[in-house]
């Protein structure tokens, strides 16, 4: 028989390096070391994305390294190539998205955290946001060509523009459909954890709904609706098939909100295809940019979230 | 003077509560504008034979989308088999370490990966596969679309594992099971309906998607099952005869649209179902 | 030594700098109850968790000392295999909920992908489940899910889960902590038929309930063995001015 152990998993937790100890057991080792694989795997992917992107639009950086961002002409003629339009493409369509969806889906976030929390008609709106979340964006494309796009030109012929019908407005409105279920439903879930006592005391001094809802609910609930929002503009600024069939194609800076013109992701869908050289470098160039600009748009708002979810933690315990 | 002070609030307060439900209910119109569009113009063209021949060049009648569908399904098969492993192991690893820095890592590249732009993602597949393959393949469709699946399967396993109480792990163990066994045999048993979920909105999520597929599997009008050979699938088929000048591939366009609509919405459908039945009783 | 089952000498355990048991020593013989009790937070539950290395399972978790099962050094066998020979029953009844009430009780040998012909384990399952006298009541319903049953029942299938290995000794961690008082005093019934064939080792912080089933008591207070002997010589003559003091309610 053996003598004394003491010590034993300390042993074990240095071979092993983690922190469950004690089992000298090697299936377990083997089943943990795969695990831990496919772990790290995940994040070899993502590593390979950014240096696969770096390395491939490393001739068109070397070209025209920061001057990229504010050249206006985007020409494989001439092979000369500035992503100032499709900055200003992205930034335009995204932002006109998110300022027409913000009414609309705090619109949803009060109707489905304060004042119909549940029931069928709350049931029934969170459902149809599920469903508008699911469509895929190429049919919000189609059905933008055949009703928005005539509707747009129509009301360009009124006005007295170029009747484009495809252009900027276009493509915001289709984004900001598109990206109401996003900020909606995270909006929901905060306005649902602002504290039942907090409303109650101000109920208590006269308050209206309204203004419990103006004075209480909505600048408790601020950072989740923030990150709602960002999230939302990460997904507007990346989104591709319905923008690249409503936008008009078009590598010219835009002019007005009835111009046609392009995004980062839709240069990209439009010209890849075909691209080779310098001009395939320059359209990966952008896939980083697009690529470093959401990256940091979802962790911002992850970051908010999970802020917020330790926040709402500690105040239960 | 107090009383039309109070008037006042009070027709605020009514006032805000219609604006409200207006705006939420507006937000729903293009939904069923949506809807009806595509199922008005989907179910004029979808017949039999619309289901089951391949396109034909414009000119002659009829025609269908009989190999969009399969390509779809080959597509969900392949970046299935390839992300579903090594997306559910993944999962496992976060939800038996916490804290570490390997743990810390995963999390935030999944965070980035589910942000990813899908064209960014289509370019990373050209990238990988179809440049040294020198051809567009299902292959490279069937990974840019597992590079999607992989981040939601990783979360919803995860978060569904977290749920599972410790002492079931303990009364495995207790018993002598080893730790993979545990895992495999009482863990993620408990967790199948959570994790099934996840896989299956997963996929619904990229069944839709197109924008990866531009140069990747790119298209193909003819019947293919070969996975080193372009595929055609449902929605690159809508986007190319919606982009087409001709009123007829539009048709097919919306009744192509109406098949994707209904797959997606069965998915996600069984999905929810399966997350209420199936739902272990602790 | 025939009749030793555990064997616990200058045992110590911590977790990180924390000492939470400081040099026990300790002897069960076959087939009694042996309760251990002491007021919370007193290492009760360390040590029995220590018996069939569950303790380790927590990071930081360091043990030192010896501990014999049946002769047999227990830090120096495989976890897995040891633990097939310790049965444990845990505060919060846990019976798998992905499985039926029959496969429940011959989890182990599932579980552990040991193959037994079905009339084998048929038996297995009768013998086990009458042993923790469910079997009159699920006899009839062997195959609905063991979430099924009451508190109870269901912490009275744990038992048979863990009876059905044939351990050399069970594991009782509070088992009736979490029950209301009519299944409490069943499983109290139950140890005491129990005994016959397993020796137990029960912690408690249940003094009355230490009394009624035990036949030794060990009372552990701040990570120390105060006193350890038969339960009816320890609760009418403590040798201890601490056990008394515990006894009769002046803390804990």
């Amino acid at each position: 028989m053996s003598g004394t152990v003491s010590n034993t998993f300390q042993d074990d937790m240095d071979t092993q390096g983690k922190s469950i100890p004690g089992s000298t057991d090697r299936s377990e080792k083997r089943f943990r070391f795969i695990l831990a694989l496919c772990g790290s795997l995940i994040v070899l992917l993502l590593l390979a994305i950014l240096v696969t992107l770096l390395v491939t639009a490393l001739p068109s950086i070397k070209e025209f390294g920061l001057f990229f961002f504010i050249g206006k002409v985007w020409d494989a003629t001439t092979e000369t190539f500035g992503a100032l339009p499709f900055l200003v493409g992205t930034l335009f369509t995204s932002f006109l998205a998110l300022l027409i969806s913000i009414p609309f889906s705090l619109a949803i976030s009060i109707f489905l955290g304060e004042y119909f929390k549940e029931g069928a008609i709350s049931g029934f709106l969170r459902s149809a946001v599920e469903i508008l979340a699911g469509i895929p964006s190429v049919i919000y494309g189609l059905w933008g060509l055949f009703l928005l796009m005539p509707a747009v030109r129509f009301i360009e012929m009124k006005i007295g523009v170029a009747p484009h019908g495809v252009g900027i407005l276009t493509s915001s409105l289709i984004l900001s459909i598109m990206i109401i279920p996003f900020s909606a439903s995270l909006g929901r879930e905060v306005i649902t954890l602002v504290p039942g006592d907090l409303k109650e005391a101000a109920y208590s001094l006269g308050a209206t709904r309204f203004e419990v809802i103006k004075n209480i609910v909505i600048p408790y609930a601020r950072s989740g609706l923030t990150a709602g929002i960002l999230l939302a503009l990460g997904r507007a600024i990346g989104e591709t098939m319905a923008v690249t069939m409503l936008i008009g194609n078009s590598n010219f800076l835009p002019t007005g909100i009835f111009s046609p013109a392009n995004t980062m992701a839709s240069v990209i869908a439009n010209e890849f295809a075909e691209a080779t050289g310098v001009t395939a470098a320059s359209l990966i160039y952008i896939a980083l940019v697009l690529f470093f600009v959401t990256m940091i748009v979802n962790i911002a708002g992850t970051y908010v979230i999970h802020k917020l979810s330790i926040e709402s933690s500690k105040e239960v315990s | 003077m107090t009383g039309n002070h109070v008037k006042r609030r009070l027709a605020e307060d009514i006032f805000f509560k219609g604006m409200v439900c207006l705006f939420a209910f507006i937000s729903l119109l293009p939904l069923f504008l949506i809807l009806y569009y595509i199922t008005k113009n989907g179910i004029a063209v979808i017949d039999w034979d619309f289901l089951t021949s391949l396109p034909r060049p414009i000119g002659e009648a009829g025609g269908g989308v009989f190999n969009a569908i399969v390509g779809t399904l080959m597509l969900i098969i392949l970046s299935g088999v390839i992300s579903i492993p090594c997306g559910i192991a993944a999962g496992i690893y976060l939800s038996e370490n916490k804290a570490g820095k390997l743990a810390s890592g995963i999390r935030l590249s999944v965070v980035v990966l589910q942000g990813t732009p899908s064209i960014v993602i289509g370019i990373i597949a050209y990238i990988w596969i179809v440049a040294p393959l020198k051809t567009f393949s299902a292959l490279s469709g069937g990974i840019a679309l597992s590079i999607m699946m992989l981040p939601v399967i990783v979360k919803t396993t995860e978060e569904t594992l977290k749920l599972i109480p410790y002492h079931l792990k303990e009364a495995s163990l207790a018993l002598g099971v080893p730790y993979y066994r545990t895992i495999l045999k009482v863990i993620l048993p408990s967790g199948i309906s959570g994790i099934l979920t996840g896989i299956l909105l997963s996929v619904a999520r990229i069944t839709g998607e197109t924008a990866p597929l531009l140069f990747t599997a790119f298209g193909n009008q003819f019947m293919n099952i070969n996975i080193f050979k372009p595929i055609d699938s449902l929605p690159y088929r809508i986007f190319y005869y919606a982009m087409s000048p001709y009123p007829e591939w539009h048709s097919f366009a919306w009744g192509a649209s109406f098949i994707l609509v209904v797959l997606t919405l069965v998915l996600n459908l069984i999905a929810r179902g399966i997350s209420v039945k199936w739902k272990t009783r602790f | 030594m025939e009749n030793t089952v555990l064997k616990i000498e200058n045992f110590s355990a911590s977790f990180g700098d924390n000492r939470i048991l400081k040099d026990i020593n300790l002897t069960v013989p076959r087939n009694v109850v042996a309760a251990l009790m002491g007021p919370s937070g007193c290492g009760k539950t360390t040590l029995i968790r220590c018996v069939n290395r569950m303790h380790e399972l927590i990071p930081g978790a360091t043990v030192s000392g010896r501990m014999t099962l049946i002769d047999e050094d227990i830090y120096a066998m495989q976890p897995i295999i040891l633990r097939r020979k310790v049965g444990m029953v845990f505060q919060k009844p846990n019976p798998f909920p992905t499985m039926s009430i029959y496969e429940n009780v011959i989890a182990g040998y599932k579980l552990n992908g040991i193959r037994i012909p079905k009339p084998e384990l048929d038996n297995i399952v009768e013998q086990s489940l009458k042993k923790s006298a469910l079997w009159d009541e699920v006899k009839d319903a062997l195959h609905r899910k063991g979430t099924f049953l009451s508190g109870g029942q269901q912490q009275r299938l744990c038992i048979a889960r863990a009876l059905a290995m044939n351990p050399e000794i069970m594991l009782l961690d509070e088992p009736t902590s979490a029950l209301d008082p009519k299944s409490t005093s069943q499983i109290e019934e139950l140890f005491v038929e129990l005994k016959k064939n397993v020796t137990m080792l029960l912690v408690t912080h249940n003094i009355a309930q230490a009394a009624r089933v035990s036949d030794v008591t060990a009372f552990i207070y701040l990570g120390e063995l105060i006193e350890f002997g038969p339960t009816e010589k320890m609760f009418t003559v403590p040798k201890d001015k601490r056990t008394e003091e515990y006894l009769t309610g002046k803390f804990g």
